[in-house]
């Protein structure tokens, strides 16, 4: 399994009752129900992605996911991820105060547009930056809504959400410190957020 | 469709349906309703080996005019059963692992006990005296069935439309009988527009002036033209606008100019003529009656925390189905189904299949739905991690 993914399971409960929102082939739903003992549910607008966790014996609906958001009742599940697939939402705020409407705990992994590589690639060429973590190019990709760290916290607040936990990931997306927490919205590559509602939220 | 080296596409032979008799006056089927059958006869065809453990059945649920002939032939290789796209060697439902079952319904036409039969308190046809059925009725035969086979926890059951609806009612009643139930284009409620085209329809047969109360076998007539009515509404509803489109457009049925009367002018109106001909000569009026009626009255989800709590802990994994262009059961249909298992807590997948084909997809070899139905029932072998 892909390392942000491992960081992604490392904050789901055992025994939880997840729902995984853009869960791609299924691999980190598929680890969650095997090792962890875990309820998982899927949402997945891409039919070989579909094919896919078919295949992998994981339970999953195909369709867009502020759509699927939308027909789920409150506190339908424990946790909700959206890892990997922030930045591909058509309104990226929608989809966070979904997720935590449907569960009191959400975990999203996302890649940090702040990264330096990011940064001095748009700043030195005035090109479109790619790096490892973002390899498309800007008319190829998936990832519309791309934010970094720092934008991240502002949504999050304005949600009232509060991040738990975060672990900061390097370019090979697995967990990464020292140095990098000294500065993150510059050193990271990507983060793995836990968020709870606070007391502020909005009700549902 | 199943292909191997060569291209050569390998299905079932010759099969032959066979006939058991499941209830008699000693041991009535006694119905939802109270009512009782004291002769309950059953036609059904099976299809691959039945493993050692009894651990490989698939059983099949037809939709509201199938029967027990699924798939192969019964001689001439041309004429094939309604599902046999689906079913054989190398198929989605692969007899080469598998045992498939699928049986006539209860109330129906093609060898199993219904309407049309004799009335052993009697010695008339029952016509309309036979007593209303229910979908857990012709589950309760399904399960009777598959017990005197040796089966007592299938491997899947499947079905599409009315089909469908049989599997959701099984895995309901009996939550750790199914491995798994495959719910393809189905219902757990009709809509009042649903409703107004059974209605009609039944009201084309019992309007007949041969209907006679449904006693017409006594009179030597069949409410023909009623049927045949019933029949051609239904198949309207059957297809999509695009797929009619695709297939008659405003095409002639003759050369020429138009004939401008009323007679058949459009190639869509011979069609609908040829659909409700054929069907004339094969089913019974009644039984076309009694199993809509079975699907009016269908509603299983109708008191949800009842329903949820029927399937908490059910051992049963979905699959749920639906045809984008599909009017007769939209995927509203599906997602309804989809939403209540989840709330229960019951694994299960659904997919939109695009078509262009409407209803009746769920017969035709769809690509991505077979791809789909093969991956799914290949994860439920048994043996196999699940």
């Amino acid at each position: 399994m892909r390392p942000d993914l491992e960081v992604v399971a490392g904050m789901v409960p055992v025994g939880s009752r997840v729902l995984d929102l853009g869960c791609g082939d299924g691999a980190l739903l598929a680890h969650l129900i095997a090792e962890r003992g875990c309820d998982g549910h899927g949402i997945e607008i891409d039919g070989d992605d579909v094919l896919a966790c078919i295949a992998a014996g994981v339970p999953v609906s195909e369709g867009d996911i502020e759509d699927a958001l939308r027909d789920f009742t409150d506190g339908a599940f424990d946790v909700v991820l959206l890892s990997w697939t922030l930045q591909t939402t058509r309104r990226p705020s929608a989809v966070l105060a979904g997720m935590m409407r449907v569960a009191p705990v959400g975990v999203v992994s996302f890649p940090n547009f702040g990264h330096w590589r990011l940064r001095s690639a748009l700043a030195l060429q005035g090109r479109m930056p790619s790096s490892p973590t973002l390899p498309q190019a800007w008319d190829d990709t998936p990832n519309i809504h791309m934010c970094t760290l720092a934008d991240f916290a502002a949504l999050t607040d304005s949600l009232h959400l509060r991040v738990r936990e975060r672990v900061l990931l390097g370019s090979d997306r697995g967990p990464t410190g020292g140095l990098v927490s000294l500065r993150p919205n510059l050193l990271a590559a990507a983060a793995v957020c836990r968020l709870e509602r606070t007391a502020g939220a909005a009700p549902a | 469709m199943a292909e191997v080296p060569g291209g050569v596409e390998r299905s079932l032979g010759l099969v032959e349906t066979q006939r058991v008799v499941l209830w008699d006056e000693h041991d009535p089927l006694v119905l939802e309703s109270g009512e009782q059958l004291e002769h309950v006869a059953v036609a059904y065809e099976t299809y691959g080996e039945l493993d050692a453990d009894a651990a490989n059945c698939v059983y099949v649920c037809h939709a509201l005019t199938g029967d027990a002939h699924a798939a192969g032939h019964h001689g001439d290789p041309a004429r094939r059963g309604w599902w046999d796209n689906l079913i054989g060697p190398g198929k989605p439902l692969d007899t080469d692992r598998l045992f498939v079952v699928c049986a006539n319904l209860l109330g129906g036409c093609q060898g199993t006990t219904g309407p049309s039969s004799v009335d052993p308190r009697t010695g008339r046809p029952y016509g309309l005296r036979f007593p209303l059925c229910t979908v857990r009725d012709l589950v309760t035969v399904h399960r009777r069935l598959l017990a005197q086979l040796g089966v007592e926890r299938p491997l899947a059951a499947i079905g599409g439309s009315v089909g469908g609806m049989q599997v959701l009612q099984w895995a309901l009643d009996h939550p750790d009988e199914l491995g798994s139930g495959l719910v393809i284009c189905a219902s757990a409620r009709l809509t009042a527009q649903n409703i107004a085209f059974s209605a009609v329809a039944r009201a084309a047969i019992m309007e007949d002036e041969n209907f006679h109360g449904g006693d017409y076998y006594e009179h030597g007539v069949r409410p023909d033209r009623g049927l045949s009515l019933a029949r051609r509404i239904a198949h309207i509803t059957y297809l999509s606008e695009e797929s009619m489109r695709a297939k008659f457009g405003r095409r002639l049925q003759h050369d020429g100019e138009p004939l401008r009367g009323f007679g058949i002018d459009f190639a869509v109106e011979s069609y609908l003529e040829y659909q409700g001909e054929s069907f004339v000569n094969r089913f019974d009026a009644n039984s076309y009656l009694y199993l809509t009626r079975v699907m009016d009255y269908f509603d299983p989800l109708g008191d949800a925390a009842a329903a949820i709590e029927q399937l908490r802990g059910s051992r049963t994994r979905f699959l749920v189905l639906s045809f984008d262009t599909d009017w007769r059961f939209p995927t509203q249909h599906s997602r309804e189904i989809e939403r209540m298992l989840i709330a229960a807590r019951v694994p299960v997948t659904f997919r939109e299949i695009e078509s262009s084909h409407g209803h009746d997809s769920f017969l035709l070899p769809v690509p991505e739905y077979h791809r789909t139905v093969a991956a799914f029932v290949a994860r439920q072998q048994p043996g196999g991690a699940s």
